[in-house]
């Protein structure tokens, strides 16, 4: 069933004219690197993999440098419950264990394994396809995807086998290929390329869930991925002939930013996840659509997630595409591999340009959350920095306000925040805040609103951290006191009990007695 | 509509055509009394920022020291001495707007501050309209709303210049509807009521509407964004609150129009109905 926006939608979809509040139109940039297919990366000789690429905690290197490993052999194990392995994306040899620069802001190094990689291309054995996967369990489908170290990839990397675990009953599961920042396209591509791959992770991501309904969403600015998963739905349905789930495409409409989690489950089930809350609150887990690809090839090839695809593109690019990548590739194989810089690069962010970040170089390897790299040139920086304003105070004109994904009032949490009023902050919904820069760009006073939300919500949780601590040790502090004084109590009884004139004179007769 | 100065920028633009009326009406009274009040206003702010250690540059461009010192120019009766003007815009700017902390920091209309000391300073000066192209010095209609009143020939032209231009500006999204709905709207419908209940005592709605400084209030000095509320639900009941206020005040106030007051008395309100009214995506208690 496909469902385009205008069109009438059956019980239980969205009320016509649903959709998220405010947003924004941006200039797409998206045909420079949708032109051409995805290239199938490089095998680099060395390949970094850090130990630290998902939400949750770092994984732990169950590997010794000099070991060899096979492709697809775990490198690292899951430590806890919200981790993911990670695995050998090509045969080779563990050279070192140590910390490298990483893609983040920070520039900081973290533990990393270096492989040097070898021709041999050897596969591990340890993972096994299922192509009868509804004779699993939901719990084993869990542990499959667990164990091939999957992750949500469309840019929060959080380990996708803890949302398939809901304590919660789930009626609908949304697929998200809205791909709404600018100049991104890996999902537009996969989608395009491998719709049948979606459209069957999307089955096995239901049945890990015990959810009947699926829709995927992509932006109507998609019009070739659209038509692939219309195709993909189509033949599922005639080759499963049953009935047992219920596969739905949504066309939403194309404004930023769409494919917040949210601001989709908003278009397309017209539901609303309370303040604080999950989309599991309101029955929906919402997936990436390269995720329910890489799950379909964990359960179907026995296939761990080793790669994924990343847009290269950006004004500086000289051939801007999307590459099919190994993890731990340097970032600059792949801009070589897209025949390097045509001008000269001011910065590369990875990400896109709203909620994008700048790498410290572009010596830092491929991570599971990567999902564009942007080469920005110098003349186009200079103009970005150009443009930027003076700030000039706040005149509460609601611009942004108005344009807010997240329905909140900018103007007042400005204001809070400007005042260190952090109960007021959080009273209005600050940890709503998505961080997607809508209300930044819309501002007539060039005010870095998105800058200073992130600001509060460092405050208060470093806040908390020291409320926590305090409060903790207070508690130390009294159960040690208390301790004490129970000590001296037991210690003046017993020498009470020890003065005792009953006590000694028994004991002078026990001593008298024995003689 | 990408700075502060482009926004202020629209808001004198739509004014040009209310300009043009009053001054086809009333002679170039507005003309003078805008000079005065503009400079006025200038030398006002650029010696306060001068005074709290500001740059001058970017808050003197951005004009909204000349949107104020406009708004209360059309305020003014036409024909007052100097003086009035440069009084009333001293105290907008100083008072109401720079000690507060200057553009965006004050919590009231500064327009309608220096207004209304004027109208309580100065009463005579304050209340001398001449009727519509005579020159002649006459009470303003509103001096008798509480009798059964007619609107002279030619307020109702201003009042529709300035509807023009407050449509404009919600053309351009320089404003927002809600509040000027509300604030005629809720004006309409109680002077509706009493007029059907007692035409004899209460003046028609078209006259509350096309009369006094309604239209000017509706579109631009209750829409001033820093002293307006500004949630969804918190603009009706500002916008509300003025509408209902305007009538209390004509009726039943010394004064010949509440507009002034109206306006104030709401700017107090505007904080509590942003903190209560908040839309729900903005509200985690």
């Amino acid at each position: 069933m496909v469902h385009e926006p205008g069109k009438s939608r059956r019980k239980g979809a969205a009320p016509t004219g649903a959709r998220m509040h405010g947003g924004l139109k941006l200039e797409p940039h998206k045909a420079e690197s949708t032109r051409e297919p995805i290239l199938r990366g490089p095998r680099p000789s060395e390949l970094v993999l850090p130990l630290a690429q998902h939400m949750g905690a770092a994984a732990k290197a169950r590997v010794a440098v000099g070991d060899h490993v096979a492709r697809g052999q775990p490198l690292a194990d899951a430590d806890g419950y919200l981790s993911a392995p990670v695995h050998a994306p090509a045969s080779g040899t563990v050279v070192a264990i140590e910390p490298r620069r990483i893609a983040h802001p920070s520039g900081l190094a973290t533990p990393c394994i270096v492989l040097e990689t070898d021709a041999a291309d050897h596969d591990w054995d340890g993972l096994h396809a299922h192509p009868q996967w509804r004779d699993l369990t939901p719990e084993q489908v869990r542990t499959l995807v667990r164990d091939a170290g999957i992750v949500g990839l469309g840019g929060a990397a959080f380990p996708t086998h803890v949302k398939l675990n809901p304590a919660l009953t789930v009626d609908t599961l949304v697929l998200n290929g809205a791909e709404c920042e600018p100049y991104i396209s890996c999902d537009d591509r996969l989608m395009r390329e491998r719709a049948a791959q979606v459209v069957a992770g999307a089955e096995i991501l239901l049945h890990a869930l015990q959810a009947k309904r699926c829709v995927i969403a992509i932006e109507e600015d998609k019009p070739e991925a659209i038509a692939a998963i219309k195709t993909g739905i189509a033949a599922q349905r005639r080759r499963s002939n049953t009935s047992d789930f219920d596969l739905a495409l949504e066309v939403v409409p194309a404004i930023y930013p769409q494919g917040g989690e949210r601001q989709l489950i908003a278009t397309v089930t017209g539901r609303r996840v309370p303040s604080g809350g999950l989309p599991l609150n309101v029955g929906v887990v919402c997936h990436n659509v390269a995720t329910a690809a890489a799950v379909a090839a964990a359960v179907l090839d026995g296939e761990p997630l080793t790669r994924r695809v990343v847009t290269m593109t950006g004004d500086a690019m000289a051939a801007p595409r999307n590459v099919d990548a190994l993890y731990g590739t340097p970032v600059s194989a792949l801009i070589a591999a897209c025949g390097g810089y045509d001008a000269p690069v001011d910065r590369l962010v990875m990400g896109g340009p709203m909620m994008g970040f700048a790498l410290p170089g572009d010596d830092v390897p491929v991570v599971k959350a990567m999902n564009c790299i942007l080469a920005e040139s110098d003349a186009i920086a200079a103009q970005r920095r150009r443009s930027v304003k003076q700030v000039q105070p706040c005149i509460r004109c609601t611009a942004c306000e108005d344009a807010c994904p997240a329905e909140l009032l900018p103007q007042q949490l400005h204001w809070f925040a400007r005042a260190r009023d952090f109960d007021q902050a959080r009273d209005h919904a600050l940890f709503d805040c998505i961080e997607c820069g809508v209300c930044d760009a819309v501002c007539p006073s060039d005010i870095p609103l998105a800058a200073q939300f992130r600001w509060a919500k460092a405050e208060i949780r470093a806040r908390d951290d020291e409320r926590s601590r305090a409060e903790l040790a207070k508690h130390r502090f009294e159960a040690r006191a208390q301790r004490l004084a129970d000590e001296k109590r037991e210690r003046e009884e017993r020498l009470k009990k020890k003065q005792d004139p009953a006590a000694i004179e028994a004991a002078l007769a026990r001593v008298k007695a024995s003689r | 509509m990408n700075d502060v100065q482009a926004l202020m920028t629209k808001v004198l633009v739509a004014l040009i055509p209310a300009g043009a009326i009053h001054v086809w009406l009333f002679g170039p009274g507005l003309l003078i009394n805008c000079t005065i009040a503009v400079a006025a206003a200038l030398a006002a702010e650029a010696l306060m920022l001068k005074l709290r250690g500001r740059p001058l540059v970017p808050a003197l461009l951005d004009l909204s020291a000349p949107v104020t010192a406009v708004l209360l120019a059309f305020a003014l009766p036409p024909l007052v001495p100097w003086w009035i003007p440069v009084v009333g815009t001293l105290f907008a700017i100083v008072v109401a707007k720079q000690l507060y902390g200057g553009i965006g920091f004050n919590l009231f209309n500064p327009a309608m501050a220096g207004y209304v000391v004027l109208l309580i300073s100065f009463p005579i000066e304050m209340t001398r309209w001449p009727g519509p192209f005579d020159g002649v010095t006459a009470a303003t209609p509103l001096d008798q709303v509480n009798e059964v009143a007619t609107i002279a020939g030619g307020w109702e032209w201003l009042s529709l210049a300035v509807l023009a231009g407050g449509l404009w500006l919600l053309s351009q999204r320089v404003i927002r509807w809600p509040i000027p709905v509300a604030v005629l709207g809720s004006l309409t419908v109680i002077a509706t009521v009493f007029w059907l209940l007692d035409p004899g005592r209460f003046a028609s709605p078209a006259f509350h509407l096309a009369g006094g400084a309604t239209m000017l209030c509706a579109f631009f000095i209750a829409t001033d964004p820093v002293t307006a509320a500004t949630t969804p639900r918190g603009r009706i009941v500002y916008g509300v609150g003025i509408g209902t206020l305007i009538w209390v005040l004509r009726n039943f106030s010394v004064y010949p129009d509440g507009v002034a007051f109206a306006v104030l008395l709401m700017n107090m309100a505007a904080p509590a109905l942003d903190h209560f009214l908040r839309p729900r995506g903005a509200d985690a208690r």
